[in-house]
């Protein structure tokens, strides 16, 4: 009681050697404003033209991960030098995976926005079009069939077939199916094309032939697992108890799942069906394969060749005529129609997980 | 004096039940059979492709094998490369999004990455001509001119920028998703109490991450590389559209020619093939097939036996 402690300066031995509070912050603006200098001084002095922005984020980023190593070494050791050297190198693998995502939405903004937004782009075909000109229109129809047969076939077999896995699959059968749907989640979509074909030419003996139908059956096959997957995991999510509660009051089990759990679980449902749908929509290779390419309007799901959004940004480019020009707008502006498409799916898809599903931990 | 038979209670049959579960099992089977169907039909298709004569190949390939087999090492290098780059960039990715970032970002950050799953693979192609090849077009030339007695960056360098190694790089993004999907989902299945017992013990983050997340993920890791493999080795139209292809084996990765892949190699012409030809471009799509099943077999044999994982989708 009588000891009276000193109040003396602080040398806590819990923050003696270490870097101070967001110091790898001032570090990273630091590297970044000596490699602005250093692209700034190239450019000034005329050595290259136009001043390099991705050199300096690379540059700078580089100089970060040297800097903070050497400076945490030389006040906190080696360990905790390296930690902090992982976690530079670690965040920069994530903005690392972002660049190409925002380029290409970039350029596919930039390049696509000038055809896009011509008035004619979403209201004719390319039928006898030469140069500019001309639209989507039957690009568009043809996704919109073929996608919609595709989804007809394989929302109710994808849908039946998660079922069996939930509510009634018990032993090899179940297993088996279980592990093709997750090997047949890697087949490569152009040998889905190819079967499509194979199977097609062998029905109707016509080795060259191409209609949209055959297409959707592609796009089922890739469809499929992906629905039951996607389903599978919201039917399991669905608790036991109101099962058995409806057991218990007498209702036999096909009614139990389609008055019980398949109503709890729907909006997972719908969310898998639609990343479903916005996954094959863009598929090229197998319709390429069997639905073909055309530059008029056709509305027959099952004589003549069919095109499709993907195919057409494909042939833009890859048959480009006299004013190349023209076609490669029109590429972009199909890639440009395409990605929106498939973004709105995606983004109502998660939002419609996220007002409804059931919420996990971490 | 009552004797207990025992009865078993069965439950009544009714129609509704017997036609809704036969229903879920034809289903379940169809998925099965449409598998086969796939082997099948593009078997018998590929049959004519076995025995055909020099004549049905263009240039001076003289049966089908020596046909595939330059198509196959494109394949399999382009994968490999693309490979080599993803693994190291997806598994920071997917510890940066379970281990680093901020609880409530993590999620939406998350999304963003899968958000490149959903770009359409010929939107990649565009990108790939139009952005990445004219971009990496110079480093190409300086290494070809540093490094040219290394053989894989022998010279001349495409003027172009449309090499395997563009290719690699757009099939290395186009496999990020799948790989960090996983990756993700298994470094959060870490126990906690290991990664506690760590951080403890003195650990700082990354020896924790060291000593107990990356031992206990990497079953995952290697099968996530896998399925990734599955992915890279089959992708077309990205493929198709940036490279500029030769049929030959070719191990320079800056020069304007470059071995074909097999699923770029049909797409670019089955449009105009006609009588074997078409015959022989199904044989080709019967051998990517069976490679890349066998590859996302062993891939999910590996998960599976680890635990239930839940895959990526």
């Amino acid at each position: 009681m009588t000891s009276v402690v000193e109040a003396s300066p602080l040398t806590n031995s819990l923050t003696a050697g270490k870097l101070p509070r967001r110091s790898s912050l001032w570090v990273l603006l630091t590297s970044w404003a000596v490699s602005a200098a250093f692209f700034a001084v190239l450019f000034l002095s005329g050595t290259v033209d136009g001043f390099n922005i991705v050199g300096t984020v690379v540059l700078g980023t580089v100089l970060y991960c040297v800097a903070i190593y050497v400076l945490s070494r030389l006040v906190e050791g080696s360990r905790k030098a390296k930690d902090r050297l992982m976690t530079a190198l670690v965040t920069a693998a994530f903005i690392i995976a972002l660049l190409p995502l925002v380029s290409i939405i970039y350029t596919t903004v930039i390049n696509g926005l000038p055809a896009f937004l011509t008035p004619t782009f979403f209201s004719s075909s390319q039928r006898n079009v030469v140069g500019a000109g001309g639209g989507v229109l039957h690009a568009v129809i043809g996704t919109l069939m073929v996608t919609g047969m595709a989804t007809l076939i394989s929302v109710p077999i994808g849908l039946l077939a998660s079922i069996y896995l939930v509510e009634y699959g018990r032993g090899r059968l179940a297993k088996a199916i279980t592990f093709f749907v997750d090997v047949m989640t890697g087949i490569p979509s152009i040998v889905a094309g190819l079967f499509a074909f194979a199977l097609f030419a062998l029905l109707f003996n016509d080795p060259g032939i191409r209609f949209g139908f055959g297409g959707a059956i592609a796009l089922s096959v890739l469809m499929i697992p992906v629905v039951v997957r996607s389903s599978e995991e919201m039917l399991k999510l669905v608790p036991n108890e109101l099962r058995e509660a409806a057991f218990a009051l007498g209702v036999p089990k096909w009614l139990v799942i389609l008055k019980v759990v398949l109503p709890t679980s729907i909006a997972g449902i719908v969310t898998g069906v639609m990343l479903s749908i916005a996954r094959v929509i863009g598929e090229t290779a197998p319709l390429l394969i069997i639905a073909g390419f055309t530059s008029s309007m056709n509305y027959d799901l099952f004589s003549e060749r069919m095109m499709t959004l993907p195919v057409f940004v494909y042939t833009q480019y890859a048959n480009q005529g006299a004013d190349s020009q023209a076609y490669i707008d029109r590429a972009w502006a199909g890639a440009l129609t395409l990605i929106v498409i498939v973004m709105l799916l995606n983004g109502l898809a998660r939002l419609i997980a996220h007002w409804f599903s059931p919420k996990l931990g971490r | 004096m009552t004797t207990a038979a025992a009865t078993t209670i069965k439950a009544r049959q009714r129609p509704g039940d017997r036609i809704f579960s036969s229903a879920t099992v034809i289903a379940g089977s169809l998925i099965l059979a449409m598998l086969a169907a796939v082997a099948i039909f593009l078997l018998v298709e590929s049959l004519p492709a076995f025995v055909a004569v020099p004549d049905d190949f263009s240039g001076d390939v003289t049966n089908f094998w020596s046909y595939v087999g330059p198509l196959v090492f494109g394949t399999i290098y382009s994968a490999i490369l693309a490979l080599l780059m993803a693994v190291p960039v997806a598994i920071g990715i997917a510890l940066f999004i379970s281990h680093f970032a901020p609880r409530k970002l993590a999620q939406s950050l998350g999304y963003l990455v899968d958000l490149l799953a959903a770009v359409p693979s010929v939107v990649f192609g565009l990108w790939g001509i139009g952005v990445l090849a004219p971009m990496v077009q110079p480093f190409y030339t300086t290494l070809v001119e540093w490094f040219g007695w290394f053989t894989p960056f022998q010279g001349p360098a495409s003027g172009t920028g449309r090499t395997i190694f563009t290719v690699a790089i757009v099939l290395a993004v186009m496999i990020l998703p799948i790989i960090t999907a996983i990756c993700r989902e298994i470094f959060l299945q870490t126990p906690l109490l290991h990664e506690e017992a760590a951080l403890a013990l003195g650990a700082t983050r990354w020896e924790m991450i060291r000593m107990a997340v990356l031992p206990f993920g990497l079953p995952g890791i290697i099968s996530a590389s896998m399925l990734g493999l599955g992915r890279a080795l089959g992708e077309t139209m990205a493929v198709a559209m940036v490279l500029s292809p030769s049929s030959e084996v070719i191990f320079q990765l800056f020069t304007a020619q470059n071995s074909n892949t097999i699923a770029s190699n049909i797409a670019l012409n089955f449009p105009e093939a006609h009588g074997v030809g078409v015959n022989i471009l199904l044989a080709t799509g019967l051998v990517l097939f069976v490679v890349t099943l066998l590859v996302n077999m062993l891939a999910r044999v590996i998960i599976n036996s680890r635990k239930a994982f839940s895959g990526a989708n």
